[in-house]
């Protein structure tokens, strides 16, 4: 049964779940999808996240009654949609694991007790699920960072985190798509751009995409548009 | 048929009705932080409902028009004048080349809106050409900039308008005391009976912690059973209670999802009105429900939608 109520005139939230997982994270994603096809132009935005989906509708189109049945139809068809019939796109993305990246590499193979050869090879043979996107644009929070790998947050947060960092902390890795203030621990970069207002896709990754990351060397990472200097 | 920007003020940023559908990716939607004011001030030249103007925060803000020109302002009295002359806000004026529009500091209220016939040309981005300084999105070029000295402001109609006249009820007092409707949800459960009676009989102040984020509130705490949530999508005037048991109400420039617990949201034409509030205002809250809210919002509507 998935909970939902209004929170103002013009917005409801659904639960599709209350603890974070995979299976809530697909739930998600599946009513996602059929409200968008159920609100249809009646949808001014939708957020989904870990477990949960916020839908904002155009008052002047529909009322909240209106929204309300639609919103129950999609949940029925999201529950009729089975994991298979939606296979979450699989995105791949480079990722330089070397010690002018990986800013805080040295920290994390101390508190893990790990070497660094081995953090690399436990962070990118997991398939990680997007949950969530926020923070700033196109920042993405990834699960689950595999067990060995769980650290906290930096006690004081960088000021400055270089565009295409990836960090961890606990279960979760997340990817800085521009320049920020930051607390996550710097594993490594991609020289991919995340976002890109102007070409057609905007983001690299959608919440409910499927991520690997595939460790490069430097003068790879370089050649994709990867860049060191920026500290 | 231009305005240029002599000196920009202290915050002046190019604003239409919001940047929507673009939120599930962390984009925010901006959007005027008193929609009642920006929306009357459009209605006075007769432009289509969400055409961009030019918020004021503040004042400080001196215009030079190149040309003859029409415009309209609404909103705060920020002490304007032309050419020296006081100008009082809610309505339009033609200016001629050389004069000039200044504006001191709030006398009452806090943001004004400067609208122009079809609104002002700027380059859209993701659809809209609200500001967002920290997204780097929105303004005259689409990079997020508020306005500068030396920008140029051009109307996207340049021919005769035929002003109205502002109707007196639909003038509002700053001044006048302000309690919200809060519409209960998200968390309201997590607050018993006893916090729930606290925040709906207090008055709270509002903070020099205001921005186009949110606005920090300070008065009697009220405390959440639940310290943190999992992160959600957060909606247009959600009251966020973090621990230390202060209301923070977010506002245009919102992020999109966060982990604090929260009571419900204020009524987003009760957000307009907190917009205009400075630090040191007091301000209630009082529950509302969500269909009050609802029928409230679609008679405001209707006034624009003819």
């Amino acid at each position: 049964m998935i909970r939902m109520h209004p929170v103002n005139e013009n917005t409801w939230i659904l639960y599709p779940g209350d603890e974070i997982s995979e299976t809530v994270a697909a739930h998600v994603a599946r009513l996602t999808q059929s409200i968008r096809a159920s609100l249809g132009h009646c949808l001014v935005d939708i957020i989904p996240s870990y477990t949960s989906v916020l839908v904002s509708f155009d008052l002047q189109q529909a009322d909240r009654f209106a929204i309300e049945s639609r919103l129950k139809a999609a949940i029925d068809q999201s529950e009729a949609l089975s994991e298979q019939t939606m296979t979450a796109r699989e995105v791949v993305l480079p990722v330089y694991y070397g010690p002018e990246a990986a800013l805080d590499m040295e920290h994390i193979a101390r508190e893990c007790q790990l070497t660094p050869e081995e953090v690399v090879r436990l962070h990118s043979e997991q398939i990680y699920r997007v949950y969530a996107i926020g923070f700033s644009p196109g920042f993405a929070y990834l699960g689950n960072t595999p067990e060995p790998l769980r650290i906290a947050r930096k006690s004081t947060p960088r000021l400055k985190v270089p565009a295409g960092s990836l960090g961890i902390a606990d279960n979760q890795t997340a990817i800085y798509p521009s320049q920020t203030p930051g607390g996550w621990q710097i594993i490594g970069r991609t020289p991919l751009e995340m976002i890109d207002w102007d070409s057609e896709t905007l983001t690299r990754v959608n919440v409910g995409d499927r991520v690997r990351f595939e460790p490069v060397d430097r003068d790879t990472f370089i050649s994709m548009g990867g860049r060191l200097d920026e500290l | 048929m231009s305005f240029k920007v002599i000196d920009p003020g202290m915050l002046a940023l190019v604003q239409d009705g919001g940047r929507s559908g673009y939120q599930h990716l962390g984009v925010t939607t901006g959007g005027p932080m008193d929609e009642h004011a920006f929306d009357w001030a459009n209605w006075l030249l007769g432009n289509p409902r969400g055409a961009a103007a030019v918020e004021i925060t503040y004042g400080m803000l001196v215009l030079e028009a190149l040309s003859d020109m029409t415009f309209a302002l609404a909103g705060a009295d920020l002490d304007a004048r032309l050419n020296g002359d006081p100008l009082p806000p809610w309505q339009t004026r033609q200016v001629q080349a050389g004069d000039r529009l200044t504006f001191g500091s709030p006398v009452s209220g806090l943001r004004a809106y400067l609208a122009f016939p079809g609104g002002v040309q700027a380059v859209a981005r993701l659809g809209s050409v609200a500001t967002v300084i920290r997204e780097k999105l929105g303004g005259l070029d689409g990079s997020g900039q508020p306005l500068r000295k030396d920008d140029h402001l051009l109307p996207v109609e340049g021919g005769v308008v035929e002003p109205r006249t502002m109707p007196d009820w639909a003038i509002p007092d700053y001044a006048e005391p302000l309690k919200m409707g809060l519409i209960p949800g998200y968390q309201y459960e997590s607050f018993s009976a006893a916090q729930r009676m606290k925040f709906f009989t207090s008055p709270y102040t509002v903070t020099s912690n205001i921005d186009r984020m949110g606005y920090r509130l300070k008065g009697e705490p009220v405390i959440s059973e639940q310290s943190g949530i999992i992160s959600e999508g957060i909606a247009l005037g959600a009251v966020q209670i973090p621990q230390d048991g202060q209301p923070i109400v977010l506002m245009r420039d919102r992020q999109t999802i966060g982990g604090y617990p929260k009571i419900g949201c204020v009524f987003s034409l009760d957000l307009a009105r907190l917009a205009q509030r400075k630090p040191g205002d007091s301000v209630e809250f009082q529950l509302l429900d969500v269909a009050e809210a609802e029928n409230r919002r679609m008679l405001y509507d209707r006034h624009f939608s003819e």
